[in-house]
């Protein structure tokens, strides 16, 4: 059931990991804003969720397009070679983790917030769901999906898979690449903010809810293949699927499988499951 | 046969440690108890950051481990508790703080990068929930009540342990040791070609140093009366090190002392009265030691003492 936003979550991450080369820690902050925000626009404003999506997306969008521009672009300078920037930019995010959080903190408070979109259950196939989950991960799905199309079949999309597999040789065909790493990194948070506001339309939320979010962005990140960001997608989904089944058996044993999973991921198989 | 050189530098440099260790040691004497719980908390962040540094400063190396090894020390003087003398438990805390590196570091032998640094977060996290799982669902419990020492035993402690890692870590870099860690940061396969032994060397000085981690944490834990996973294993401490590392200066060891010292004296200032700016500052903090000074605190006065040696040969 999960699966969808799992999917989700994870696109956006590999996409700033795949072409930026920044494993982004603050991923989940988004995540977070993203939730609040449209916690906020529900219950101040009485702002549908749905529309939300239309209202976040595009204003995280030019935030990670600038952040990407004025912070790791120019560590990208600083640090020369590519094994040195991916361990900076991973500390400079987590820098920006606690810029977000605790900025969220001050303007939210720690308390959790949840609020009843569409809590009624509908019948599906013998079992009983309720109505948000299924518009979650129907809209999570969809989104996923013209992802996809939009990476297989537009100019742009081959653009950025093609800078994600070869930088040097992506600019040799005059693709321009700090272009391309802004728009990566804006999309990834964009996508997290998406996929924040699926999940404010499910659970509580808080301004600590970003860090397991993140990290179960990496999870799925390493079991699809780093920096691989259709196979992320798929990732998601498996992840997903995964963690209900232990849900169902052993419930507070989710992560600790999921930590198992990952660790023997990397030890086995650090290209995913869809590496070469 | 070499003979280890004494010249006027380093015996300056010895002089001046005996007498700060000899200050240090008076504290608690002469000064109230807020500075000496300061100092413990200067000590054990520079514990945590000397530890972490003398193996990844020179490899290249993220580990983000070090909230694991400190929370093994700190589960051992749960379980532990009082059926033993506190001297020993301390030990104990750093032997399995050891084990677990030896273990994490035999596992994660092949990956290398961010792999690595990916390997020991899970590491440290997936630990944490395991433990979580077993007191919840094994045990019937959530936290632990700890043993609680004095803040005098616990100063002492822990100015003890803070000299044997600086001494651990001096050795380690003074040593054929320490040239084969700087040789594996540079390029591991030569390494290996030169005869280094790259996997030996590797697993031995993980686990040393994170020996005196877990020390700390045995140490620590006292001062709460109280533990849980959320505390013994927080991410924080898993950051902390590495940010107090580059704030200083990651090449060198007085680089290490000093930008712990610095953070922790901000932390411990501002932590409490207003926990959400602090985090903002050490949000902000960090990102600007990337974006304006990457070489530390260390970095900038020897830039500034530089120019100041410079100005008069200019003006003539």
């Amino acid at each position: 059931m999960t699966g969808g936003i799992y999917a989700l979550l994870a696109a956006g991450f590999s996409l700033q990991y795949g072409v930026a080369r920044v494993l982004n820690v603050s991923h989940g902050e988004f995540i977070m804003l993203g939730a609040l925000s449209a916690y906020s626009l529900y219950v101040t404003l009485g702002i549908n969720p749905l529309v939300s999506l239309v209202i976040v997306g595009p204003i995280l969008f030019p935030i990670g397009f600038l952040i990407n521009r004025l912070l790791f672009q120019r560590i990208r300078t600083l640090a020369g070679s590519r094994e040195v920037f991916e361990g900076w930019s991973m500390l400079v995010s987590f820098g920006l983790l606690f810029i977000v959080q605790n900025i969220a903190l001050l303007s939210w408070s720690a308390d959790q917030k949840g609020y009843s979109f569409l809590a009624f259950p509908i019948k599906v196939i013998g079992t009983r769901i309720p109505a948000n989950r299924l518009v979650a991960l129907s809209l999570a799905v969809a989104i996923g999906v013209s992802l996809f199309l939009f990476l297989v079949r537009t100019r742009l999309g081959r653009a950025i898979r093609a800078a994600a597999q070869e930088e040097t040789g992506a600019q040799l065909v005059g693709i321009n690449i700090h272009w391309m790493h802004g728009l990566c990194f804006g999309f990834g948070t964009a996508l997290a903010g998406l996929a924040g506001v699926l999940i404010s339309t499910m659970f509580t939320v808080s301004p600590f809810i970003g860090l397991p979010y993140t990290i179960i962005a990496i999870i799925v990140v390493v079991l699809g293949g780093l920096g691989n960001i259709i196979g992320s997608l798929i990732g998601g989904l498996i992840l997903g699927l995964i963690s209900s089944i232990v849900l169902h058996i052993e419930p507070s044993l989710e992560l600790v499988v999921l930590y198992v999973l990952f660790m023997l991921m990397l030890l086995f198989r650090p290209r995913g499951i869809f590496g070469k | 046969m070499e003979i280890i050189k004494v010249n006027k530098n380093t015996f300056f440099w010895l002089l001046l440690a005996i007498v700060i260790m000899v200050a240090l040691a008076l504290v608690p004497a002469y000064l109230p108890d807020f500075y000496v719980s300061l100092l413990s908390s200067i000590f054990r962040y520079t514990v945590l950051t000397v530890s972490w540094a003398t193996f990844c400063g020179p490899t290249g190396y993220m580990s983000l481990a070090s909230a694991a090894f400190l929370g093994a020390g700190m589960y051992v003087t749960a379980l532990l508790g009082e059926t033993i003398p506190l001297p020993v438990i301390v030990l104990l805390g750093g032997v399995a703080a050891s084990l677990l590196a030896l273990l994490a570091g035999l596992a994660s032998l092949r990956i290398k990068g961010i792999f690595f640094a990916m390997f020991t977060l899970g590491l440290s996290e997936g630990l944490k929930d395991f433990i979580n799982w077993w007191e919840m669902v094994k045990a019937g419990r959530q936290g632990r009540l700890v043993i609680s020492a004095s803040n005098e035993t616990i100063f002492y402690t822990m100015l003890g342990i803070l000299v044997m890692t600086l001494f651990t870590s001096f050795l380690i870099r003074r040593s054929k040791f320490g040239l084969a860690l700087r040789a594996i940061g540079e390029e591991e396969e030569a390494a290996d070609h030169l005869g280094i032994n790259v996997n030996a060397v590797k697993l031995i000085s993980f686990a040393v140093t994170s020996f005196w981690i877990g020390t700390t944490g045995a140490i620590t834990v006292t001062q709460f009366s109280y533990v849980d996973t959320q505390v013994a294993f927080s991410v924080f401490y898993s950051f902390v090190p590495t940010v107090m590392a580059l704030f200083g200066g990651i090449g060198s060891m007085l680089g290490w002392i000093l930008g712990s010292v610095v953070f922790t004296i901000l932390t411990e200032l501002l932590l409490t009265p207003f926990p959400y700016f602090y985090m903002l500052i050490f949000g902000t903090v960090i990102i600007s030691v990337f974006l304006f000074f990457p070489s530390g605190l260390v970095g900038l006065v020897t830039r500034w003492r530089k120019r100041e040696r410079v100005r008069p040969d200019a003006t003539v």
